[in-house]
């Protein structure tokens, strides 16, 4: 399963011939002018620093409000593949969050073994303060993103799931805005789902686990760490769709048994907190008591069910590189049903076959963090050079269970516009699911582009690129 | 509405009004400087820009001595300068930033677009930059963000904090701009009634673009007395304190309506108000030009703080 002998699938191609999904794109391109496509290019680009569509990397020097190159060649889905994709996130996303009560309860898949206790007890993730709790409804994790690669036709995999706070979808709601704003006629051709009942579904998501203690309109808030975090756009974005308040933690305190947040009125109650800062900052009195982010006692409200915390508390527990692994398991435990999507086989340092076998295999294999994100703190095997594959294998032997190993998959690449005119380039899928009362997914997602040629890492972190994700529609 | 949002468009709108004074300040200043000098000699009204502004300290610190060349790079781009039109246009951008949702998109573009033709602004030659056209484009940017915030900003109570940072900022800015000619003046009282001290207030008229109000209010020559009461107690002249703390006050009126219940801070403003309406112009002469700035000066800014104290820390006062 080695990249060098893997033919790369490249989704607008079947052989010589196109794929009846791209024929018309093809067609769009073929008769585009080069010119006329750099114009549109310089165009969009403008749109996105204009509305202020920006990713900031602080710390790093540059720009600190750099945009996200985006693409503008779409990568288009069929239906049939959609509705596999379709189904087989909502089953993921009902499982984790069957997993996510079960360990913080009655433990149940531990007890019977399917799951080593210690993955779930040892994990930084694991939070003692959720122990025995039942958050509204049953979930802990409301928005959960599937990371999915594909490798063929008929061939994806789940690479990882996002459990917490996944960012992304302001960017899957913008590509869209922008090209049908530069090529209208594309959608007048194509039958493309649309993606943007997004902020109603999450809007409606979030009323429905309301706490018990709200006896009206829930009042909802996104808890934002600022403006100085990469994703202060989307949360600003996301607030701005659904009409409720972007807080920071200075804007919130707690009284009484209950979460206030600070308005020109005076106090406002507060129902719902849609927080896209980390755990450990949510409330210094309980986590980090250096945390300037974070509201003081909110914990205790949330205990007591005067507050909703979207996502839990503790929800962490379930995307780790680790827990991972069991993710089919999960599925076939809490749902009696076979997993619709593949796992990428994995192999845990921790265990010690595997590790041995990860040490022995180390140039063809793709090694991670178990904690790591953004594409940092990464080995790709066939794409690094001797030095750093054995300064790699020295930090596996130095702390083994911190990595994992899966094989490099040969990805799927689009066609993507490059100096010379199209070419393809590896991508992968991130839809956003969207648990509450319901299970709801809009069609589509944010695909992610690795811009530079043969490059696997598609991070936005590390300059990777956005383009636009069609779902035809029947 | 939220207290932090509400504070932030307050403060956007301070910071915006207060680029617009400094690029006053620098117009009057340079023309001042183009002025003759009836005792001959090296000139310095720079100074007295400097000292309006409250800055003159740091500026010697920095620069040494006054010459215009300095003044221009403290006043515009300098920013260690807190009031530089630089600062002020970037404050403003980033309040605006943290409250993007709380704006419109023309008014965010307006104010984004003003702070990336600065970055432009910076990467130029000097040389190639007339005073003129630098306080022009602070100007015409101000006007173009509160012209957005006029013609497509909802009335809601984030319209009316933007509207009392406008009018709070803005009387301090004309008793600020009135002072320079008391500190132009302060040397020699001499000069009271002569021919310099006619152009020196014609040019103070100037800096608000109010001669063509002043022509079409008063008749006959300049005359201290007019110009006071144009730029104090004139209704009808937008930049007059008056006319600002009237703005404050309908302003406070409004949110009071909104939220249906009055603060302190309505109090607060319309007391200034009445006493404004009741002053006449030999009173504020009878006290002292100087003294009369300062103390209202100092009132101006007690409504202020009532106004964060009642509305923008989010508690009950």
């Amino acid at each position: 399963m080695s990249a060098k002998q893997a033919p790369i699938f490249n989704e607008m191609m079947n052989g010589e011939d196109v794929r009846a999904a791209y024929r018309n794109l093809e067609q769009w391109y073929r008769s585009m002018p080069a010119e006329l496509r750099s114009l549109k290019q310089s165009e969009a680009e403008a749109l996105f620093r204009r509305v202020g569509i920006t990713f900031a990397v602080y710390g790093e020097g540059g720009d600190p409000e750099r945009l996200i190159p985006f693409d503008m060649f779409p990568r288009v889905l069929t239906d049939g593949e959609w509705r596999k994709l379709d189904r087989g996130i909502r089953q993921r996303a009902a499982a984790l969050n069957a997993f996510l009560c079960d360990v913080y309860g009655r433990r149940e898949i531990i007890r019977a073994g399917r799951i080593p206790e210690h993955l779930v007890t040892n994990n930084e993730a694991y939070e003692k303060a959720a122990v025995g709790f039942m958050p509204p409804k049953g979930v802990f994790s409301h928005i959960v993103g599937v990371d999915l690669v594909r490798t063929g036709p008929d061939q994806f995999y789940v690479l990882e799931d996002n459990c917490r706070t996944p960012s992304g979808v302001s960017y899957m709601l913008q590509n869209r805005e922008i090209m049908m704003r530069m090529y209208p006629q594309l959608f007048m051709e194509n039958r493309i789902a649309p993606v943007d009942g997004y902020a109603g579904l999450l809007k409606k998501t979030l009323a429905s686990v309301a706490p018990k203690k709200c006896m009206s309109e829930p009042n909802i808030v996104i808890l934002t760490p600022g403006q100085f975090n990469s994703a202060y756009y989307e949360h600003s974005f996301l607030a701005d769709l659904m009409g409720v308040e972007l807080v920071e933690g200075q804007d919130l305190f707690v009284e009484g048994d209950f979460v206030w947040m600070k308005t020109t009125e005076g106090p406002k109650k507060v129902d719902v907190i849609y927080r896209r800062i980390d755990d450990s900052f949510l409330d210094p009195l309980c986590f980090r008591p250096d945390s300037m982010l974070g509201v003081p006692g909110l914990m205790d409200v949330y205990r007591s069910g005067g507050v909703t915390i979207c996502s839990a508390p503790g929800a962490g527990v379930a995307d780790d590189k680790a827990i991972y692994t069991y993710v089919p398991e999960m599925v076939r435990f809490y749902l009696g049903e076979e997993p619709v999507l593949e796992n990428v086989p994995t192999w845990q340092c921790a265990k010690k076959d595997d590790c041995k076998y990860v040490l022995e295999h180390l140039p063809e294999l793709v090694v991670k963090e178990v904690h790591g994100s953004g594409g940092y703190g990464m080995l790709v095997g066939p794409k690094s050079d001797k030095s750093t594959i054995e300064a790699f294998e020295a930090k596996i032997r130095e702390n083994p269970e911190n990595y994992i190993a899966q094989p490099t998959l040969s990805l799927s690449a689009c066609p993507t516009f490059v100096e010379e005119g199209i070419a393809p380039r590896h991508v992968d899928l991130r839809p956003y699911c969207l648990v509450g009362e319901k299970i709801e997914l809009v069609p589509g997602g944010l695909t992610r582009v690795a811009l530079t040629e043969g490059s696997l890492v598609v991070n936005s972190s590390q300059g990777g690129g956005v383009k636009d994700t069609w779902v035809l529609a029947e | 509405m939220l207290s932090r949002t509400a504070d932030h468009l307050y403060w956007m709108a301070r910071y915006l009004e207060r680029a617009e004074t400094t690029a006053r300040l620098l117009e009057v200043g340079a023309r001042n400087a183009l002025l003759p000098d009836p005792s001959g000699g090296y000139r310095n009204d720079w100074e007295a820009v400097l000292q309006a502004k409250g800055t003159l300290e740091e500026f010697k610190e920095k620069y040494g001595e006054p010459n215009q060349r300095n003044i221009e790079t403290w006043l515009f781009f300098d920013a260690e300068n807190p009031s530089s039109v630089l600062s002020c246009i970037n404050a403003a951008r980033e309040n605006a930033r943290v409250v993007r949702t709380a704006l419109t998109a023309p008014v965010w573009d307006a104010i984004n677009s003003a702070f990336q033709e600065l970055k432009q602004l910076q990467r130029t030659e000097r040389s190639k930059l007339m005073l003129s056209d630098l306080s022009e484009w602070t100007l015409r940017t101000c006007h173009l963000v509160r012209g957005c915030i006029q013609a497509t900003q909802l009335r809601n109570d984030g319209y009316d904090f933007m509207g009392i940072g406008t009018s709070v900022e803005r009387a301090d800015n004309t008793a600020r701009l009135i002072d320079v000619k008391y500190y132009v003046l302060l040397p020699s009282l001499s000069y009271v009634g002569s021919g310099l001290d006619q152009s020196q207030w014609a040019l103070l008229l100037q800096s608000m673009t109010a001669q063509r109000a002043f022509n079409w209010t008063y008749t006959g020559e300049i005359t201290a007395q007019k110009i006071a009461h144009l730029l104090i107690l004139n209704r009808k002249f937008p930049r007059s304190l008056l006319s600002c703390v009237r703005w404050s006050c309908e302003h406070l009126d409004n949110i009071a309506e909104n939220y249906q219940t009055g603060t302190r801070a309505q109090d607060v403003a319309h007391q200034l108000l009445d006493d404004l309406s009741r002053a006449t112009v030999d009173d504020i002469f009878d006290e002292g030009l100087h003294e009369f700035l300062g103390r209202f000066m100092a009132r101006n800014a007690g409504l202020a703080i009532t106004v964060q104290d009642v509305y923008l820390h989010g508690m009950p006062a």
